[in-house]
């Protein structure tokens, strides 16, 4: 995934490595019987838009002092996050095939101790966005360029530890901190609105001291936009509501919270890769 | 009457003195600074104090980020909030992540006294033992509290430091060889052993000194990293002196007696009384008369070790 200068081929490369990304995890899921499928294909676009044209990264210096970080704080899209960094070259695509295997380094949720390029522990929700407001006054206080970047579900912005971190971001003046919130409008057991309403959320982040804007998290040419404006305002952190859907590519799962980490069966999982473009042999 | 110390404040200058050799060393805070005694850290270097407010899961999360980006995090705040609001953070964040943060648990155990079973700590050796990876000090005094400290910045990985309150006095010389680990055998004894951990220390001391009169011979270690145990230590006591007492400003549950009971019973079976809070909430009252109450003082140490001995029918 080279960063490439023309934006509508680049955007174009991007959504083929999501749909990529899709079929991929879809794989893995199926062969441990195991994962989130629902919160896998939310993500994949920013997932792919990141990785492949806005981190500074190097697959082959996972730890240079000096990366950009990326922070998945809704830990259970392992499945797209292992995908990606397979694809981006921190690790080989082959071993995607112990996904949750018995001694594999790709659990359920990222370990950054096992696994190339993830940089923090997520799984119980809450967690990013703390992690991430470290990190960017890490480099703040190094007068360090590396910026960070925090990919939160929606649901999970119901931990109050999010808006304990929002609060800290602000207030130190982050303007190296992104926040991606997959805005899927679903959590595990149905809407998040019906659940415990978070709208409206763009003001809630902006009363927070947070600068800012909705994209649509399926068009990496809308990200890639994004991201190249941030920060979007001087002197505050940038938060990115990106209008998603859960299970998005596949049409039976798409808005369905069942799908949330149910596993298709072999005849659900033809149809998914049919629909996520595979090319089906006989 | 010996002279007591807040540890607190030898922690305070140790912190400081590390910071002007480590300028990646930062302290982090929930609004603490005042009872974590931080405020001469804050003059000598402003950049390097970090204040989160009232947040817990928040400071913990800061601090392993901070840590990820090659910073030295000392996190310092009420040990009854600092573990217990954020044991998550600390699990997950801190340990599992093996971020080298080090948490300072200020104004331990029933420091608090009178404020109440809110703001005693007295569950924090148990909620932390049981995490994989985390290494536990429990400083006895304030030569202990600097050596755990300047130990603890030295160290790579999790640390948790229990930081005490409590007027206490000076048992170790200020020689003393601390290493993270090993227990200090602060008297030699032959019939008994009492193991004790931070405000306790010289009230066992004190104890073993009225036991003589007595005519038992008891032997004190000061078993300040309550994780990882000094496990030889204890089964050599074990072998040696054939009973032991434990003794901690903690529950008896899963704190210092326990650590202690799970290397004897599978190694040295020998018979053991573990003193402690005995799984209740403190009733109202200052510090040192709660101790009073829990029989952890040196009369309460001495009669416990008379007790078992008699039961094992040894006098």
């Amino acid at each position: 995934m080279k960063t490439v200068l023309d934006t509508r081929n680049l955007a174009e490369t991007l959504t083929a490595y999501a749909q990529n990304t899709r079929r991929i995890a879809l794989k893995m899921i199926c062969a441990s019987g195991l994962g989130h499928i629902g919160s896998d294909f939310s993500a994949a676009e920013i997932l792919t838009t990141l990785y492949g044209a806005v981190l500074r990264i190097d697959p082959k210096q996972p730890r240079d002092p000096n990366r950009d970080r990326f922070i998945l704080s809704k830990g259970h899209a392992s499945g797209a996050l292992y995908a990606t960094l397979a694809q981006a070259g921190f690790f080989p695509i082959e071993e995607l095939k112990t996904y949750m295997q018995p001694f594999s380094r790709l659990n359920g949720h990222p370990d950054r101790n096992s696994v190339p390029g993830v940089e923090a522990n997520t799984g119980p929700l809450g967690h990013g966005m703390p992690i991430a407001v470290g990190c960017a006054l890490a480099a703040k206080l190094k007068r360090a360029s590396w910026r960070v970047f925090v990919l939160t579900g929606d649901g999970e912005l119901q931990e109050g530890s999010n808006w304990e971190a929002a609060m800290a971001a602000a207030h130190f003046g982050l303007d190296n901190l992104t926040v991606t919130v997959d805005r899927n409008l679903f959590q595990q057991g149905g809407s998040t609105e019906k659940t415990i309403r978070l709208e409206p959320l763009v003001d809630k982040w902006r009363a927070f001291g947070w600068a800012v804007r909705e994209v649509d998290g399926h068009d990496p040419a809308a990200l890639l936009e994004a991201y190249s404006a941030i920060p979007f305002k001087p002197g505050c952190p940038s938060c990115l509501i990106a209008r998603t859907h859960k299970g998005h590519g596949v049409s039976f799962m798409r808005d369905n919270p069942a799908w949330h980490h149910r596993v298709p069966d072999k005849k659900e999982m033809s149809a998914a890769l049919a629909e996520l473009g595979e090319e089906i042999r006989s | 009457m010996s002279v007591l110390y807040d540890c607190r404040d030898r922690f305070a200058h140790t912190l400081e003195d590390l910071g002007r050799a480590n300028e990646n060393l930062l302290a982090l805070c929930c609004d603490t600074v005042g009872s974590s005694k931080l405020a001469a850290f804050a003059r000598s270097f402003p950049e390097r104090l970090i204040n989160v407010g009232i947040a817990e899961q928040n400071v913990i999360g800061i601090a392993s980020g901070l840590a990820n980006g090659g910073m030295l995090p000392f996190v310092c705040a009420a040990s009854c909030f600092l573990t217990g609001r954020a044991l998550e953070q600390i699990k997950v964040d801190v340990a599992y992540s093996r971020a080298n943060v080090k948490l300072c648990g200020m104004s331990s155990g029933m420091a608090y006294g009178e404020l109440g079973p809110t703001h005693h700590s007295i569950e924090d050796l148990a909620w932390m033992r049981a995490i994989a990876g985390m290494t536990i000090i429990v400083p006895a005094d304030p030569i202990e509290t600097e050596l755990a400290t300047r130990a603890a910045a030295a160290f790579e990985g999790p640390v948790f430091i229990r930081v005490s309150r409590m007027p206490v006095p000076a048992v170790h010389r200020e020689d003393y060889p601390f290493k993270i680990g090993c227990a200090a055998l602060l008297q030699e004894g032959s019939d008994i052993t009492i193991i004790a951990a931070g405000v306790l220390v010289s009230r066992a001391l004190e104890a073993a000194k009225q036991l003589v009169h007595q005519g038992i011979s008891a032997r004190v270690l000061n078993m300040a990293t309550v994780q990882p145990l000094d496990r030889e230590a204890i089964v050599k006591a074990a072998q040696e002196t054939g009973a032991i007492v434990t003794v901690e400003e903690h529950s008896i549950a899963g704190g210092l007696g326990s650590a202690v009971a799970e290397v004897v019973v599978s190694t040295r079976p020998v018979p053991m009384r573990i003193l402690g809070v005995p799984g209740v909430f403190a009733p109202t009252g200052s510090a040192e008369w709660l101790l009073e109450y829990f029989g952890l003082t040196a009369a309460g140490i001495q009669n416990a070790a008379i007790e078992l001995l008699q039961q094992r029918g040894r006098i």
